[in-house]
């Protein structure tokens, strides 16, 4: 009797068991449903607001007119991409050289430790923070006013630590047999870095690179204080005198991003500062999504190239 | 033969190459935090605000000047506040939703999560923050508006959903690589045992990666509380102790947006704002330093 009893009381449990994972399984399979649905809706409804907008004639291509409630986006793209560019010129060498001497110079270590603490610190900061940092340094400080260059600058402090990281991480999956044999060979450990180390880790270097240029390409926080939210009424391309402030290329001219644009005018009501708005958010998420999908391909095609060498 | 540079010079110009960068790095951050904490303190120092009436007023208005003191109202209370509220609500709704995700990706659907969602889910990662605050501004607030019958929508409710979305990615991708570091003879011994897949993850799996759980939600945590332009977008910008989840409200970072442009450098209310930036500063330390603790308990766990 009492035999029985227990195997009744084992079965019910068993079965309560069972049922509790059919339960579970089903519950997590509605939450990555659900997330997915979240992601794919919130794409396409940017792209559906927005993709209209990028046809208009004009849009890409003219200046924005009444502080950016008509007209185009044209020096905004432009600037968007300069700043980015300004970015990467600063921040890749010093991550670069940063990364290099963690990893093959001093991979343990009070200094080593030092300067992770301080990397992670500058990852972990609000933008907002690094943004006020950069209009009280470069823009107060140094004169220099709201100016590409403190954009670019500000940007920088927000890459750095990304950029850092993923350098790090593709040098220390270098096998290090490889370097053995470099020092093995005699070679010092900055030509076994330069020669061997570094073209070995490219294809994730590059892979890493792009993605943290699709991150720099959407911040605008950091932005508002340094490069400032207006972008001349008109640029000269072909002007090479750098002082000048209509001149395209000259970095101590204020300028916005596209991320900015769209902070500047999402409140307004006009049906026109809307266009606007979608268009430029459209145009960014594109952008950044070119970013994703180059990333994935260059890093992929330069391991491809190196391999069968 | 060419002139070459001696080997032990070469070493010597890549240390000092690459030891200078990492140099400058560490010194722009210690120039960093100094100058935020030296313009932030200045604020009670040189300004003679009082740090009680700082943290604990109530009301905050930079541009009227209070007659008792003669100072602006620098009552930070309610940022503070509304910063915390958007943080822990955020949390809450992008928790369970991650770690559901994550059980989902490692335990149940290997093959699909590494090739479909993880980078689905990732790509929310890079969507810049503008954009999600723009979405959040026409479709969540007029959802709000639908739903509860109000009249603007704007509020910490909505910012709270917005940051969620934000936040997720984030404590998805660390809580999948938390789960994965699991070692496999831990499921089997339990799956051997006779337990259910689910019991496996709840008591077993679950229960080794808690460490490394926590540390992702403390990442996604300092995020929220230091997003900025997303939250500006959908929380109002009204400087208020709220009453209400559905109240225009404003947290700390929005105040600095809204407010850092419009004073002097060396005023009192400038300084007053960096010593918001201070307190933004002085969380993600605290952050950083909870993180290093669970670390290296883990660690001391493990043995």
């Amino acid at each position: 009797m009492g035999n029985s009893q227990t195997t009744a009381a084992q079965e019910a449990r068993i079965a309560r068991s069972m049922r509790n994972d059919r339960i579970a399984t089903g519950v997590l399979t509605a939450i990555v449903a659900l997330v997915m649905a979240i992601v794919v809706s919130m794409v396409l409804y940017i792209l559906a607001q927005g993709v209209g907008q990028l046809f208009q004639p004009g849009f890409l291509t003219e200046a924005s007119r009444s502080n950016g409630t008509e007209g185009g986006i044209a020096y905004q793209l432009f600037d968007s991409f300069y700043l980015l560019i300004l970015t990467l010129i600063i921040s890749l060498p010093i991550s670069l050289g940063g990364a290099v001497f963690l990893v093959e110079y001093a991979p343990e270590g009070p200094i080593t430790k030092i300067a992770s603490t301080a990397i992670e610190t500058l990852s972990s900061l609000p933008s907002i923070v690094v943004g006020m940092f950069g209009f009280l340094m470069f823009s107060v400080n140094f004169g220099w006013g709201y100016s590409l260059i403190s954009g670019a600058i500000a940007l920088t402090m927000f890459n750095i630590p990304i950029l850092t990281r993923v350098i790090q991480q593709a040098l220390e999956d270098v096998p290090s047999s490889q370097r053995d044999a470099c020092l093995a060979m005699g070679l010092t450990r900055w030509e076994t870095t330069l020669h061997v180390l570094i073209p070995a880790a490219m294809p994730a270097i590059v892979t890493g690179v792009v993605l943290s240029a699709g991150r720099v390409f959407g911040e605008a926080a950091a932005l508002l204080f340094t490069s400032g939210m207006s972008s001349p009424a008109r640029l000269n391309f072909l002007s090479l005198n750098f002082a000048s402030p209509t001149c395209a290329w000259n970095i101590f001219r204020p300028g916005e991003s596209l991320a900015v644009h769209i902070y500047k005018i999402y409140g307004e009501g006009s049906p026109e500062a809307q266009h606007i708005v979608w268009g430029t958010a459209a145009l960014l998420m594109i952008c950044v999504l070119l970013f994703n999908v180059l990333s994935r391909i260059a890093g992929k095609a330069l391991a491809r190239r190196m391999t069968a060498e | 033969m060419a002139k070459q540079m001696p080997k032990r010079n070469l070493e010597k110009v890549g240390l000092s190459v690459t030891g200078a960068c990492v140099a400058l790095v560490t010194l722009v951050v210690v120039a960093l935090i100094f100058m935020v904490a030296q313009r932030g303190i200045s604020t009670f120092i040189k300004d003679g605000v009082n740090i009680a009436e700082f943290f604990f007023g109530t009301e905050w208005n930079l541009a009227v000047t209070n007659e008792a003191t003669g100072l602006p109202y620098t009552g930070a209370l309610p940022l503070i506040v509304t910063s915390f509220a958007v943080t822990i609500l955020s949390t809450v709704i992008a928790l369970p939703i991650a770690i559901g995700a994550a059980i989902y990706t490692v335990e149940i659907q290997p093959k699909f999560g590494q090739k479909v969602f993880q980078p689905l889910v990732e790509l929310l990662t890079g969507i810049p923050s503008v954009v999600f605050g723009l979405i959040g501004f026409h479709v969540i607030v007029g959802a709000m508006r639908a739903i509860f019958n109000v009249d603007l929508g704007l509020g910490i409710l909505p910012g709270s959903i917005v940051l969620a979305c934000m936040i997720l990615p984030t404590i998805t991708t660390l809580s999948i690589d938390a789960l994965r570091a699991v070692p496999q003879s831990y499921r089997e011994g339990s799956l051997a045992l006779g337990y259910t897949r689910w019991q496996t993850i709840w008591h077993v799996v679950l229960k080794s990666a808690t460490p490394s759980l926590m540390t992702a939600v403390i990442l996604g945590m300092t995020r929220a509380f230091g997003e900025t332009l997303a939250v500006r977008m959908v929380i109002g910008g009204v400087e208020v102790m709220p009453t209400g989840l559905l109240e225009s409200a404003s947290t700390i970072t929005t105040t600095l947006t809204t407010s850092m442009a419009v004073y002097a450098t060396g005023s009192v209310q400038n300084d007053v704002l960096w010593s918001l930036g201070l307190i933004l500063m002085g969380m993600s330390l605290i952050f950083i330093m909870i993180i290093h603790i669970i670390g290296a308990k883990g660690a001391k766990q493990r043995g």
